[in-house]
């Protein structure tokens, strides 16, 4: 079991207290809504993207304190980067939150790897990657997506969280 | 309440016993996270204490084969021993006959017992069903896919900010279609006590019959059915000291045989051929299949140990925790308490300024306290209250004044990490 100061740590509840990128884009290239059902919570993600690259995004919602540090520094993260640079990030956060790989083995985590430790809680899990779910909505025109939507790809059943 | 008065504690003056009631609970000597564990998720479920697992183990152990079927030795003691079973839940509600005790899964599934053997009978097009704003998803959905089947409407009991359900509204609510009453004796979000038994003889007055869901209030008061003089009364084993996967359902004698069975199979039935199947006599009409024989015996060996320590000195208990609880929890800024219903049984919902519940939880956690967070399965009461949850603590007859102490201490620290 984690140590709650391995994951509610400073950087983390700075991203809480003061999101990056918090608000909406008008006229987005792609836009999607996330809902983790089992708790309410909520996110809309909209991004900007112009000739490959992600010019702009933004994030809103009602959510916990994971849920929108996670999404404030996923903002920060691929803002800048090419939509594939974005993707591989999507697919390392992903895999570190569920435990599938150490964060030690993500080449392009960088200072997400403060996310590890959610691993660690299996009902948080969801929590975490709600916003990187989104923006692959996103990405694939998925308008809506759930945290438990058999059909949606990034769909990662946890236990009964 | 001033900050003097509520940073006293005022301990219980009743003589009861906790520490020695404690020492029946293996689980409750757990640590978490290295801190001593502070099981506050009750009315989520509720502990075994050794008494319960012993009987288990007696009956795994010595007794078990399968029941109303072999002629043999052990048969015959598993029968006799589940009929028993039978007749210490009789007693525990005040039932008038053992056969109007009905052994299901759990609450859900007796609601799904009465929604299929009573409304898919009896309620058609047009017909109104009454439900509250505070049921617990399982006495929602059951009703809604009726409804849906047979073309009736579900009216809506509204309850006040306080989480009390409005009387004048509910009498207002009848009419001459209206079939049938579902309401909770115990919001499981709120804890308000429902006055049901004014509800039930307001309907009974207009011909309607009422089921009562009674999974949070069996646990924390004394249930007379016949007091109360309710036509269903539904609650879980495994909130009652009990085992999972056994619940109770009371029925009227004379509504349980005139309602079509639920579930086809071997047990309740007289007499089956291709052309007809005879059904059983009340209860074994709605216990198809071989029930579970070891959770219900478990469940007759909890009720007698809650009716050794006494209904109402378990509920006296529990409203000193509650009281003490609300008075510290009211006292720190920034908490609000979410459901302040005059009449409350063993449940503190409460949010905190600025933290999601489930940070609370999770922080809580690393302190050894286990509480519920999220929408507690009563999304309308959440809709209601213009919250997406709350985090709860809920209280059971083995929990102390330390413990409620370590829950504030808890919710101070959780308040420390995000300011």
């Amino acid at each position: 079991m984690a140590d709650y100061k391995s994951l509610y740590q400073e950087v983390i509840l700075d991203h809480n207290k003061k999101p990056r990128n918090y608000g909406t884009i008008e006229n987005p290239s792609h836009h999607a809504v996330g809902h983790n059902p089992l708790c309410g919570d909520h996110i809309t993600v909209d991004v900007v993207v112009d000739e490959g690259r992600i010019n702009n995004i933004a994030f809103q919602g009602e959510s916990c304190a994971i849920c929108k540090a996670s999404a404030s520094m996923m903002t920060t993260s691929v803002k800048g980067k090419t939509r594939e640079e974005a993707e591989t990030l999507i697919q390392e956060f992903l895999a570190m939150a569920t435990g599938k790989l150490s964060h030690e083995n993500c080449p392009h985590i960088g200072r997400l790897a403060v996310f590890a430790g959610v691993s660690d809680l299996p009902t948080r899990v969801k929590c975490a990657i709600l916003p990187w779910h989104t923006l692959n909505g996103a990405f694939n025109a998925v308008a809506s997506t759930s945290t438990e939507a058999e059909e949606d790809p990034m769909h990662a059943p946890i236990g009964d969280a | 309440m001033s900050a003097n008065q509520t940073t006293q504690k005022t301990r219980s003056a009743s003589a009861f016993d906790v520490e020695r009631i404690r020492a029946d609970f293996p689980i409750l000597k757990l640590k978490v996270n290295d801190k001593p564990l502070v099981y506050l998720d009750n009315a989520a479920s509720s502990q075994m204490p050794q008494q319960v697992i012993d009987r288990l183990v007696y009956y795994q152990t010595k007794q078990h084969a399968n029941i109303h079927r072999g002629v043999h030795y052990l048969s015959e003691v598993a029968t006799s021993e589940f009929e028993e079973a039978r007749r210490k839940l009789q007693r525990f509600i005040n039932a008038n006959e053992d056969r109007e005790v009905i052994f299901t899964s759990g609450t859900t599934e007796a609601i799904n017992l009465v929604m299929h053997g009573y409304g898919r009978k009896f309620i058609g097009a047009g017909d109104e069903i009454i439900l509250t704003t505070l049921e617990h998803h399982a006495n929602i959905v059951p009703w809604q896919m009726l409804a849906e089947e047979k073309g009736a409407k579900i009216r809506v009991v509204p309850i006040n900010d306080a989480g009390e359900l409005l009387i004048d509204e509910y009498e207002k609510l009848f009419n001459d279609r209206t079939k049938f009453v579902g309401v909770t004796h115990v919001s499981n979000a709120l804890g308000s006590i429902n006055p049901i038994k004014e509800m039930i003889a307001f309907a009974h007055a207009r011909g309607v019959p009422v089921l009562v869901d009674g999974a949070q209030a069996a646990p924390h008061t004394k249930v007379d059915v016949q007091d109360l003089n309710c036509d269903f009364y539904a609650f879980s084993g495994h909130k009652l000291c009990g085992p999972t996967g056994i619940g109770i359902l009371y029925g009227r004698a004379a509504l349980l045989e005139s309602m079509q069975p639920f579930k086809g199979g071997g047990d309740m039935i007289l007499s089956v051929t291709f052309e007809k199947t005879t059904y059983n006599t009340i209860p074994h009409k709605f216990e198809a299949g071989t029930p579970p024989i070891s959770a219900a015996i478990g469940l007759g060996a909890a009720v007698d140990y809650l009716s050794a320590i006494g209904m109402d000195a378990i509920a006296a208990h529990e409203l000193d925790l509650l009281k003490y609880a609300t008075g510290q929890i009211s006292s720190i800024a920034g908490v609000r308490v979410m459901g302040t219903a005059e009449h409350k049984a063993a449940v503190l919902s409460f949010a905190v300024d600025g933290v999601h519940p489930h940070d609370i939880g999770t922080l809580l956690n690393q302190e050894g306290i286990a509480v519920r967070t999220g929408h507690h399965c009563a999304q309308p009461v959440m809709q209601r209250l213009h919250v997406p949850a709350t985090s709860r603590a809920s209280f059971a007859f083995y929990n102390t004044m330390d413990e409620v102490d370590a829950l504030i201490a808890g919710i101070r620290t959780v308040q420390k990490i995000f300011t």
